[in-house]
C-alpha cells in the first residue's frame, strides 16, 4: 500500500512534469524544413564538453557541461541555484538576471563556458531569509510582487541600477547625457524595462527601489 | 540548440584563419543575439569561436581627432564613454534607445553592428525566408508587414536592419575595421558595409569569409545638435517602426539617417543640402523611392513627422 509521501511531489517536481507535459502537447508532429530528422540507427555522438570555473555568490565552482549550456541552466540544474527564473530564455523578459562582474545580464542569453573566472551574484547570494539584502527587504515591504516569478531577477536587476546610477551612466530619459543621472521615477521604470512582470507590480517594484535609493517614490 | 565545438581565440588574426578554416564557424562576443537565434535553430554553427578574450575592449583616440572604439566595448560602456556623451551625442543616444540595461552590458560594438533582423517570419522557421533559407521565399511579402522596410527592399526580403546604434554610426561616417583570415587587415566605411537585400538577402554586409572586426572608429567630432529619436510601439525596450539620427549645425545645414525602414540604416546625402528648408524638403528626396506595402505606408508620414520633430528640437 502507498503511504502519504509517494505522493508528496514538490511544487518545483509538479512545475516541472506540467511544464514537459505542455511542451509535449504544443510540440510540431512533424520536424520542420530546417530541422533533419535524425536516422532511427544512428550512433549516438559524443556531445562536445568544456570545463568551466567561476565563483559563484563567493564560493569557487567547477562544472563539466555540454558546451550549450547557458549560465542560467548551469545554476540552476548544475549548481541547483534555482533562485534565478526561465521565463523567456531569449532575453525578453528578465526573469533570469544574475550579476556577472558586478553588471546585470541575462543569464539566458549566455553561455556558462563564457564565464571562466567570473564572479557572479545570483539572488541567492545578496541576502538569506535572515538578514535579508535592502533591496529584499523592500521588496517585501512594499509588496513588489504578486506571484513571485520574476521577483529575483526583479532584485538583481534593481541591486545593479542603482550601482549603474551612481557609476554615471546615462539613460534613454536623462535629459542631460553629460549631468549626472538622477533618481527620479521615470529613470527607474526606464532602466527596469528589461524585466517584466505579468502580474504588474510596477508601482510597487518602482516604490522599493526608491526607497533603496534613499528617495521617495 | 544544436551541439558545437568551442575554442577560445587568442589573436584577431588567429581568430579570423580558424574560422576560415571552418565554414560552419561563428564568433561569438556578447552572445545576446547569437544564442537567441540558436536555441531557435535559426543559426546553427557547428564551431564556436570566443572572441572575447581578444582585448578589443578600449576606446582610444585616434592621430586624427577621432575615436577608436574597439570591437568588444560593451554597449553600455560606449553609451557611458564621457567623449561619447560630448561629442558624438547621436551615439550615445542611439544605443540608450535599444535592447534593456542587461543586453547593453553584455552586446559588443561589433555584434551590434552584425545582429541580424527581427522579421518574425524570419523567425518562425516553419515560414519560408530568403535571409533564414535561400531561395524558399518571403513570407513577409503578402503577410503582416507593418514593420519592415519601406525603401532598398526587393522581391526576396523586406527585412529591416535592426540596430540603433548603427544608425548612429551611418549619420557619424563611422569606419570598420577589420582582419582577414590572411591576417591583413582593411577599414570599410560604414556607408560600403551593409548591403541592400537584393536577391541574396542572407548576405548582410561586405564582410568576407573568416574576416573579424577589430575596431569602429568615429572620424574627428562635427559638432552640431546631435539627436536621435525613436519611434515605437512601446516607450521602452522595443524596436523601432522609425528613428532617425541627425545632426544639425547653427546654420541649419547637417546630416540625417533613419532606422526602421531598411536593410540597413537609411542615409541620402544628396537630400541633407534641403535640411535648412525642413523636414518636408528632406523627406521628399529620402524617402523618394519608398515602396510602401499597404500595411507600412504609414512609416513615410511617420519618418518625415519624426525628422520635423528633430529639427525643430536641435533648433531648440
Amino acid at each position: 500500500m502507498q503511504g502519504p509521501s509517494d505522493f508528496d511531489l514538490s511544487r518545483r517536481k509538479l512545475l516541472l512534469g506540467t511544464a514537459a507535459s505542455v511542451a509535449f502537447g504544443a510540440a510540431p508532429p512533424v520536424a520542420n524544413a530546417q530541422t533533419p530528422v535524425a536516422p532511427a540507427q544512428a550512433a549516438p555522438q559524443a556531445v562536445p564538453m568544456s570545463k568551466v570555473s567561476f565563483n559563484v555568490n563567493g564560493r569557487p565552482r567547477e562544472v563539466t557541461l555540454d558546451t550549450r549550456t547557458t549560465l542560467l541552466d548551469a545554476l540552476r540544474e548544475h549548481l541547483h541555484l534555482t533562485g534565478s527564473k526561465k521565463g523567456c530564455d531569449h532575453g525578453q523578459c528578465g526573469a533570469c538576471t544574475v550579476i556577472s562582474g558586478g553588471r546585470r545580464i541575462n543569464s539566458c542569453l549566455t553561455l556558462a563556458v563564457m564565464h571562466e573566472g567570473d564572479e557572479i551574484r545570483t539572488i541567492e547570494g545578496l541576502g538569506t531569509p535572515e538578514n535579508l539584502h535592502p533591496m529584499q527587504a523592500a521588496f517585501v515591504k512594499h509588496d513588489g510582487y504578486q506571484c513571485g516569478y520574476c521577483t529575483p531577477g526583479q532584485i538583481c536587476s534593481a541591486v545593479a541600477v542603482l550601482d549603474e546610477i551612481k557609476a554615471g551612466i546615462p539613460s534613454h530619459v536623462s535629459a542631460d547625457l553629460n549631468a549626472p543621472a538622477q533618481l527620479t521615477n521615470a529613470e527607474l521604470r526606464e532602466r527596469m524595462s528589461g524585466n517584466i512582470c505579468r502580474c504588474g507590480a510596477y508601482s510597487n517594484i518602482a516604490e522599493a527601489i526608491s526607497e533603496v535609493a534613499g528617495r521617495p517614490a | 540548440m544544436r551541439s558545437f565545438t568551442y575554442e577560445r581565440a587568442r589573436t584577431p588574426a588567429d581568430a579570423a584563419a580558424a574560422a576560415l578554416r571552418n565554414p560552419d564557424t561563428k564568433f561569438i562576443a556578447g552572445g545576446t543575439n547569437l544564442l537567441d537565434l540558436m536555441k531557435l535553430e535559426i543559426e546553427t554553427p557547428a564551431h564556436l569561436i570566443d572572441v572575447n578574450g581578444l582585448a578589443l575592449d578600449k576606446i582610444e583616440p585616434t592621430s586624427e581627432g577621432g575615436l577608436r572604439i574597439g570591437a568588444l566595448v560593451r554597449n553600455t560602456d560606449l553609451a557611458a564613454d564621457s567623449r561619447v556623451r560630448r561629442d558624438y551625442g547621436v551615439l550615445s543616444r542611439a544605443l540608450l534607445a535599444g535592447a534593456s540595461g542587461q543586453l547593453r552590458n553584455k552586446a559588443t560594438t561589433a555584434g551590434n553592428l552584425l545582429q541580424r533582423t527581427r522579421c518574425p517570419y524570419f523567425y518562425d522557421t516553419n515560414q519560408p525566408c530568403n535571409k533564414r533559407r535561400p531561395g524558399s521565399g518571403c513570407a513577409a511579402i503578402g503577410g503582416f508587414s507593418r514593420q519592415h522596410a519601406v525603401l532598398g527592399a526587393s522581391e526576396a526580403c523586406i527585412a529591416t536592419h535592426p540596430s540603433d546604434m548603427a544608425v548612429g554610426m551611418r549619420a557619424l561616417d563611422a569606419t570598420v575595421e577589420t582582419v582577414r583570415p590572411d591576417g591583413a587587415t582593411r577599414t570599410i566605411p560604414i556607408a560600403e558595409f551593409y548591403r541592400l537585400p537584393g536577391d541574396t538577402p542572407h548576405i548582410e554586409t561586405t564582410l568576407q569569409p573568416g574576416e573579424l572586426i577589430t575596431a569602429v572608429t568615429l572620424p574627428k567630432p562635427v559638432g552640431g545638435r546631435q539627436v536621435y529619436r525613436k519611434v515605437r510601439d512601446r516607450a521602452s525596450y522595443a524596436f523601432a517602426l522609425v528613428s532617425v539620427a541627425a545632426i544639425v549645425q547653427r546654420d541649419g545645414t547637417g546630416r540625417v539617417a533613419l532606422g526602421g525602414v531598411a536593410h540597413k540604416p537609411w542615409r541620402v546625402e544628396a537630400a541633407e543640402a534641403a535640411m535648412p528648408r525642413g523636414a518636408k524638403a528632406v523627406a521628399a528626396q529620402l524617402l523618394a523611392d519608398a515602396k510602401p506595402t499597404r500595411e507600412n505606408t504609414f512609416k513615410l508620414s511617420l519618418a518625415e513627422r519624426t525628422l520635423g520633430a528633430v529639427l525643430t528640437e536641435a533648433k531648440g
